[in-house]
């Protein structure tokens, strides 16, 4: 299988404490890639060095075969990968297609001149960008509130909302922090059919989740975090085996007592 | 327009083509209306326009792209004195105004870049100050430019700025229809300035309704999120800084020609203070909020100049509160009202950025 991203040697410190050290992870093209451990592994963090909110102090990102740029959110975007939030960030005065709309951004080019004297590209393209954000609406299964703000939609269809407009953004990666979180079991499984969904449709998904039944259920290949430092990347069967895993998830020291917890 | 029309109370939902002729007629009648008054409130009038043009300059600022800016006035005055030095005896020059109220935009831009450059990483208050200083610095420029060489005329000011001269028509004076008619130069300026305000207008609406707009709201709404999803808010701030400007540095340039008379008083704190309390007072970000805003709060110290002194004198027999003190306690007064009452301004309409319509239409019919 084709790589897509590759993290080198990753490695980010705030002041003493050492949030992520020498992390190396391979993600290959259109797998759902779980990236789990226990509160203040790094999930997060790793999560912001990836998408340009911050800069490593060593390590470098492949991505499709080029380096990324660090510290700089819109290219990120540009070259490909999209986040959500762990906790949901929309434009909240916004409609929902408004909201999605705004994930074009990137990916489109009027100009304030051809914006003022509404050229007939800039006409087409606005109404593309309408058409396209519609049909993402309807993809993620919203498209009846596309004209509600988005501050007053339920919680589930916010975390639809916020995939929207991340996958507005044309991402060969879709990057989700903790999508489930919150969430009923109704809501997770429709989380997860739009997740197969999407990653049917050829985006590949690194996705963060507490939820260890989901996660299992829908990656390909995890990694385990722990203080900072990876301590597991494999396939999810093999990874509920790992005895370092288990410790960090139970305490203990990876003992017989805790593999037969597993 | 629209949101104008709609706005209005009962009509505007019901019927908005009717509602629209109304704003229109509104538009145009304003003056002959106001002279019945006396001559002052079709000045009143113009200077009116003017607001209304720069609160839609600093809504682009503030109510879109969500930046607090406390010295616009500052563009304001860039605006007014480079028409001052370009089309006056100060200088010895005599630009034509095309050529002048352009370039008082231009700088005006450049101000608001050279104003936006180092506060990109400010936000709410922080923003709130470095932008006030902004906007009193060059109000000092203005006062003390006058020596070693006198560039600015200092606290005097500039006098026998050159009025409008549209295609070689003076419009500050008279114009006479056949023998009998004279049009006051006061009405013509105000025509002139309607045509400013509404080229701004749909201007500013056009910039709503696109990606701009858009980005300027998700920066607004929440910045981490504009990065994630590849707005470089760095750009698209700047761009918000020097547009709104552009539309001060413009007004400015109408203010100088229509007044003749610039001096650094006209451009203090207190006028970016008002320009922005008939932004919120209105309703932040909605075009037709600010425009009634502008409108609303220009009239007020007028109406209480002359409304106020003999009512008084003729419930009380004397002038117990000055028009000047009663203005501030009305306005303090309207503005906690509204505060407590309407939280988003007089029409708290929501801002669109899209326009949903023209697709689910097209889909309708196929």
């Amino acid at each position: 299988m084709i790589t897509l991203l590759e993290a080198r040697n990753i490695t980010k410190r705030f002041g003493g404490l050492t949030a992520l050290s020498d992390v190396s992870l391979t993600i290959r093209k259109g797998e759902v890639y779980g990236l789990i451990g226990p509160n203040g592994a790094g999930k997060t963090t790793f999560f912001n060095v990836l998408t340009g909110a911050y800069v490593p102090e060593e390590g470098e990102l492949v991505f499709n075969g080029t380096e990324l740029p660090t510290g700089k959110p819109h290219l990120v975007v540009a070259a490909g990968i999209a986040r959500t939030f762990q906790n949901i960030r929309l434009f909240r005065e916004m409609t929902a297609l408004e909201n999605v709309m705004a994930g074009h951004h990137i990916r489109s080019r009027a100009n304030p001149f051809s914006i003022l004297l509404q050229t007939r590209k800039a006409r087409e393209e606005e109404h593309l960008i309408t058409e396209r954000a519609f049909e993402l609406l309807r993809y993620v299964g919203i498209e009846r509130f596309a004209d509600t703000v988005s501050k007053n939609l339920s919680y589930g269809d916010q975390r639809r909302l916020e995939i929207a407009r991340a996958l507005a953004t044309e991402p060969q990666l879709l990057a989700l922090d903790e999508p489930a979180a919150g969430m009923n079991a109704t809501e997770t499984a429709k989380l997860r059919e739009l997740v197969q969904t999407i990653r049917h449709d050829g985006v590949t998904v690194l996705l963060i989740e507490h939820d260890v039944k989901l996660v299992m259920g829908l990656c390909d290949r995890l990694a385990v975090l722990d203080f900072g430092k990876k301590i597991a990347e494999d396939v999810p069967a093999m990874v509920q085996q790992n005895d370092a895993v288990i410790a960090a998830y139970l305490g203990g020291h990876g003992t017989a007592k805790a593999g037969a917890a597993a | 327009m629209n949101e104008l029309a709609l706005a209005i109370p009962y009509l505007g939902k019901r019927n908005p083509a009717a509602a629209r002729w109304v704003v229109l007629a509104i538009a145009f009648g304003a003056p002959l209306i106001a002279m019945l008054f006396g001559k002052t409130w079709v000045r009143i009038l113009d200077f009116a326009m003017l607001y209304v043009m720069l609160a839609i300059g600093l809504n682009l600022v503030v109510g879109f792209a969500g930046l607090l800016d406390l010295g616009y006035i500052a563009f304001y005055a860039v605006g007014a004195y480079t028409f001052a030095f370009l089309a006056s005896p100060h200088f010895e020059l005599h630009l034509p105004f095309w050529l002048v109220l352009p370039m008082g935009a231009a700088f005006a831009a450049l101000a608001g870049i050279i104003l936006g450059l180092p506060t990109l990483r400010l936000r709410g208050d922080y923003l709130a100050i470095v932008t006030l200083g902004f906007g009193e610095i060059v109000r000092i420029f203005m006062n003390n430019l006058n020596h070693p060489i006198n560039i600015t005329n200092g606290p005097q000011g500039i006098n026998m700025i050159d009025p409008l001269v549209l295609f070689g028509w003076d419009i500050s004076k008279p114009l006479k229809v056949g023998d009998e008619i004279t049009i006051n130069s006061l009405f013509l300026y105000y025509y002139v300035f309607l045509a400013f305000v509404a080229l701004s207008v749909l201007l500013v609406q056009r910039l709503q309704v696109s990606r701009v707009g858009r980005a300027w709201a998700a920066i607004r709404d929440d910045e981490l999120a504009a990065k994630a999803i590849g707005i470089n808010t760095r750009n698209m701030k700047l761009l918000a800084f020097s547009l709104g400007a552009t539309f001060g540095g413009v007004s400015g340039g109408l203010f100088a020609a229509f007044q003749g008379f610039v001096s650094p008083e006209s451009f203090s704190l207190m006028e970016s203070i008002a320009v922005l309390t008939m932004i919120v007072f209105g309703g932040m970000g909605n075009l037709a909020g600010v425009i009634v805003g502008a409108l609303a709060l220009t009239a007020l110290p007028e109406v209480l100049r002359y409304v106020a002194v003999p009512v008084q004198q003729a419930v009380f027999d004397k002038v117990i509160l000055d028009p000047e003190v009663l203005r501030m306690l009305l306005l303090s007064l309207a503005m906690i009202f509204m505060m407590l009452l309407r939280p988003s301004g007089l029409i708290p309409a929501h801002s669109r950025y899209s326009k949903p319509e023209l697709v689910v239409g097209k889909e309708g019919k196929a």
